[in-house]
């Protein structure tokens, strides 16, 4: 630690005013009164320093000491990652749990990464090779799902002088690099990065390959890309939490960010019993082999809230360094918000909108523009990619907000929960209407390759018929149903069936909870040929009656069960749906 | 403490609930103050910030009658604190801890700092054990689990306290051998309404098994701010050290969240949505997420916060950001009230987040989520109809739909209304469920497995 110490002269909650910080600079680290608590500097006004302090204020006074760190707020970055669950500071909850107890307190302190684990490296480049910033020299196992890359740090090249295979615990020395500064650098397997600044990369590039996430009403309507941005926001209760677990359990992203931002501590316990248990559908492995969590709930401090956001991404774009697609969920933004507003709040600066700091849309902008997909430094190229999902809770489900406003700038995928679709237990219930995706074009073409051109056109016809349903519904409701020509009542039974027997995915399932795109594919045209069908056979002068009551609607409301390693069932509802169809025109 | 503690009578300024103090040394944020009359009265207060030799200090009983020249400032170098001791059962303590029932003082066990610490989120249990209420809609429907923070949506009028101290009293869980608790957190409350929950829980006996705090509505409001979390040192005591499993009921929300408002507006912070502060959120999860489960320990606490909503408005903030924290709501409602109908409780709108982990076989019984899931979509069908009927006249109704309208009025009339000293069991009420269902044609009971309705649906 710093020698220079300055000393306390005001407390408010979680912000601490202090004097006496020489050369201090912006969001460097500090450690404040003889508990030695963690905080960060936040304001430099003269020689008064403004101090957002981690943890709970209780007992500390003017008069009390300060101490510089020199280091700003940053993460330790390394094998030991995965499966681990951080607070917003990174602090290793597992481990603060095993040696405090149950409850967290205050000053408590260990490294981020285990150092009693022993990790065994092995090189991929030789002594006399060039390295330039991002370069990967090794690998290690870090997981059963993934190869934990070791790059040269962002700040440096030169010649590989001395590489072996080697065991040892983060610390190891596994590499020696001679700079171009004609120095010896030492290569550990861990990096220390300020989760402020984004990790450098070589460039951005359009995010144009689907991460399909095996939730129906997302990937076939509003559809997300490996690199994308998308917000949840909807009022309490209405499938945000859900929705964000559900993405983290079955997206097709290597590695998965989970930051439970100011929210339940039920929730992350949630995800600590679950995930160890559920398998990813494409490794067979269980999912926290490839999940990160920072958890810094609702009841833990509010600075730390403010930093968890930071810390997820910083963890993120590391992976993305190595070439991975990593998604990151952030639930929720409206607490880290909320945060910043009360840190801003006691720094007595100007209030924006509700109370928000003037900088609140600034601030999400450089969050959510941490996403992307890039071309990562290093000299072979390689692509990585983070898509950033985060939940907004606006008070009363009030859309004209601020937080929902700002991120609405800047996400490109809205996907809104309706908390009318929620009462009426339509899960997820996220407005078809309302909810839209900028990237839903480069997914049709992806797809339409896949699937001949018909993904797109399924959809295009699904997505009129529920807006005509809603046109229709309007009538319904002032002149009665008997009132519609029957042309109109065999599109609201199409409606229907696209709304139950497609949209309508309930997570606790074991089968409906992931549908795979093959899967949605057939599923949505089994009902679109049904509707087809119908709607001739009536031309041809079947009945309302016998055509919404054949009883090939039960299989087609069943489908959704079909495991996905029997999707060979739906030929056989396709064919029946023709065989009972014919016979009513004859 | 070695310390001799530090007396000022340098108070300069006093606004609403706040009183400013200069000139102190020494001083730390969150320290307890006596503030002392010249009368001899002392009444309590809590440093909210220090800067420099300025302290801000909220006095609890409220600054009525204070004037800066008459009062002395004694700084106690600790935080709140509260003395905890089994001898709390069966006692009554106003918001700071202190008997008012005329008993012995409490000889502690030890001293607490009330504002807790967070329950690491890696040491929590998950909720999973089915508690039984005794009430149909609770149980079978909106199911209660352990280590659960499930709110009473309320409004003015409505018999919130009824039905609060009916769950306090037929709570239970089906093991057997298990240590039970109530601990009762009144704030604002008038004293009719104390004393009906205190007299109820002495007239049952279960008194003996609870610890209840009172701040009545001519109480100084700020008081309200430190007894939920007295309250819920209390519960953590005997949750986490004495094994016991907790039920802590608080009411009203209301009240304590309009003593937050009213500090906040003393600060002249800049206030958040209906002048509430902006920190509320953060403040209500302080006290709702102290509910819970810990690995390794017997004990659990349960809430339920009661709160009743300004204008029945669920957007309002406090129902708001109550519903953002909590694990689902209960919602008590008005028409279901005039109706004549108790427990009003409207089951479509309530849910409980966390019923799925606590049902089904070896917990309740096998065919729990299908009936519920029936019950409740067939209930939602009957209302739909209903106001189909009221637009369009009742002609408009298809036969089945009549039916449906049927099942919706006796559902409420024999499935929702109960009595407010019947203790229903889990089978009873899954038993009136099937019967009522049995008013329906087969083949309507699409959210229940067949080999349940082979089992279940009476012939
Ligand atoms: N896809 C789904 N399938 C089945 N049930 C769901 C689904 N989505 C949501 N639910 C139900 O809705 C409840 C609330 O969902 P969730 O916890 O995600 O809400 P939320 O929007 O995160 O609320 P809050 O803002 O209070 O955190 C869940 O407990 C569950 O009962
Ligand atoms: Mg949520």
């Amino acid at each position: 630690m710093n020698e220079i110490k300055g000393e306390v002269i005001k407390v408010s909650g979680p912000l601490v005013v202090a004097r006496g910080l020489k050369g201090a600079r912006m969001y460097e680290m500090v450690r404040v009164g003889e508990g030695k608590l963690f905080g960060e500097i936040i304001e430099i006004k003269g020689d008064s320093y403004s101090i957002q302090v981690y943890e709970e204020t209780e007992g500390i006074g003017p008069g009390q000491p300060v101490w510089r760190t020199g280091e700003p707020l940053s993460v330790e970055l390394g094998p030991g990652l995965i499966k681990s669950i951080y607070d917003g500071v990174q602090r290793p909850l597992d481990k603060l749990s095993y040696e405090f107890g149950e409850y967290i307190v205050r000053g408590a302190e260990k490294p981020a990464l285990d150092r009693s684990i022993v990790w065994q490296f092995n090189p991929s480049v030789k002594t006399g090779d060039r390295v330039e910033p991002g370069d990967i020299i090794g690998s290690v196992r870090e997981s059963n799902l993934v190869v934990h890359k070791i790059m040269i740090p962002p700040n440096l090249s030169g010649i590989v002088k001395k590489i072996e295979p080697i065991r040892g615990n983060v610390d190891e020395v596994v590499a020696i690099i001679e700079g171009a500064d004609g120095k010896d650098h030492p290569i550990t397997m861990v990096q220390r990065w300020p989760v402020r600044e984004p990790r450098p990369v070589k460039k951005k590039i359009m995010p144009v390959e689907p991460m399909f996430t095996g939730q129906r009403v997302i990937d076939m309507f509003f559809p997300i890309t490996k690199g994308g941005t998308a917000c949840v926001p909807g009022p309490f209760g209405s499938g945000k939490t859900v929705v964000q677990h559900q993405l983290a359990k079955w997206a097709d992203a290597q590695i998965v960010v989970y930051v439970g931002c100011g929210e339940r501590g039920n929730e992350m316990t949630d995800v600590l019993m679950e995930f160890p248990h559920l398998k990813d559908p494409a490794s067979g492995e269980p999912l926290m082999e490839r999940t990160v969590l920072v958890a810094n709930t609702s009841n833990m401090p509010v600075a730390a809230r403010e930093a968890s956001v930071f810390t997820g991404i910083a963890i993120a774009e590391y992976y993305r360094d190595m070439g991975y697609s990593v998604a990151l969920m952030a639930d929720s933004t409206s607490r880290w918000a909320e945060a910043m507003r009360e840190i801003s709040g006691r720094l007595e600066e100007m209030p924006g909108e509700e109370g928000y700091p003037a900088y609140l849309g600034s601030r999400i902008a450089s969050f959510y523009e941490r996403a992307g997909s890039v071309i990562c430094l290093g000299s072979d190229e390689r692509k990585g990619a983070i898509t950033v999902i985060g939940a907004v809770s606006p008070p009363g489900g009030d859309l004209s907000e601020p937080v929902v406003q700002a991120t609405l700038r800047v996400v490109k995928v809205f996907w809104g929960l309706d908390d009318k679709l929620a009462f009426s237990r339509h899960f997820p219930a996220i407005n078809w209407l309302t909810s839209y995706s900028l990237y839903q074009d480069v997914v049709d073409e992806y797809a339409d390759k896949v699937f001949n051109g018909e993904w797109s056109k399924y959809r295009k016809t699904a997505m009129e018929i529920l807006q005509r349903e809603a046109e229709l519904e309007e009538l319904v409701r002032l002149v009665g149903i008997d009132a519609l020509p029957h042309e109109d009542r065999l599109l609201l039974q199409a409606a229907k069936m696209i709304r139950e027997d497609f949209l309508h995915q309930n997570a606790f399932d074991d089968i409906d909870t992931y549908t795979s795109p093959e899967k949605q594919f057939r599923l949505l045209k089994l009902i679109l040929i049904y509707y087809e069908r119908i709607k001739k056979a009536f031309k041809d002068g079947a009945t309302l009656v016998a055509l919404t009551k054949l009883d090939v609607l039960e299989d087609i409301a069943k489908a959704k069960f079909i495991p996905e390693d029997h999707l060979k069932q739906f030929d056989t509802i396709e064919k029946k749906i023709e065989s009972s169809i014919v016979p009513l025109t004859w | 403490m070695a310390e001799i503690a530090k007396e000022y009578r340098t108070v300069t300024e006093i606004v609403g609930p706040l009183m400013i103090v200069e000139g102190v040394k020494g001083i730390t944020y969150g320290e307890l103050a006596d503030v002392k009359l010249s009368n001899g009265s002392v009444r309590r207060g809590r440093v909210l910030e220090v800067s420099g030799d300025r302290a801000v200090i909220q006095v609890f009983e409220g600054t009525s009658g204070l004037s800066p020249q008459d009062v002395k400032v004694r700084f106690l170098a600790r935080g709140m604190e509260l003395a905890v001791s089994m001898d709390m059962l069966g006692r009554v303590f106003d918001g700071f801890g202190r008997p008012i029932d005329d008993g012995p003082a409490i000889i502690p066990e030890k001293y607490l700092n009330v504002n807790g610490s967070p329950i690491n989120p890696f040491a929590r249990d998950y909720p999973n054990e089915f508690i039984q209420t005794g009430i149909s809609t609770i149980d079978l429907l909106n199911t209660l689990v352990r280590g659960q923070k499930l709110p009473l949506f309320s409004g003015a009028g409505l018999p919130h306290s009824r039905l609060a101290v009916q769950i306090a009293r037929q709570a239970k869980v089906l093991k057997t051998g298990e240590k039970f608790a109530v601990v009762f957190a009144a704030m604002g409350i008038t004293f009719e309404e104390a004393e009906f929950f205190i007299d109820d829980f002495r007239k049952t006996g279960a008194i003996e098994r609870s610890v209840v705090f009172v701040n009545l509505a001519d109480d100084p409001p700020i008081e309200r701010i430190a007894l939920p979390r007295m309250a819920l040192t209390t519960a953590e005591y005997l949750a986490f050290e004495k094994d016991m499993h907790v039920l802590v009921i608080m009411t009203d929300i209301t009240n304590y969240c309009e003593a937050l408002r009213e500090i906040s507006a003393a600060r002249r912070e800049v206030p958040g949505r209906r002048g509430y502060p902006g920190y509320l959120y953060t403040d209500l999860s302080t006290i709702y997420e102290r509910a819970g489960r810990i690995k390794g320990k017997k004990g659990s606490i349960t809430q339920i916060p009661v709160l009743t909503m300004p204008e029945d408005d669920k957007t309002h903030p406090i129902p708001d950001l109550t519903g953002y924290i909590t694990e689902g709501q209960i919602i008590i409602n008005r028409a279901l009230h005039t109706k004549g109908i108790y427990p009003p409780v409207d089951v479509l709108p309530s849910l409980s987040r966390l019923k799925d982990k606590g049902i089904g076989e070896g917990k309740t019984r096998e065919d729990h989520a299908d009936l519920m899931n029936q019950l409740y979509s067939a209930y939602a069908r009957g209302k739909n109809a209903k106001e189909l009927a009221v637009v369009l006249g009742e002609s408009a109704l298809s036969e089945t739909d009549i039916l449906f309208v049927k099942f919706a009025d006796e559902f409420e009339d024999k499935f929702v209304r109960q009595g407010e000293n019947e203790n229903r069991s889990i089978e009873e009420s899954m038993r009136i469920g099937w019967e009522l269902l049995s008013m329906l044609p087969r083949g309507e009971l699409k959210r229940i497995r067949e080999k349940f309705l082979d089992k279940y649906l009476p012939k």
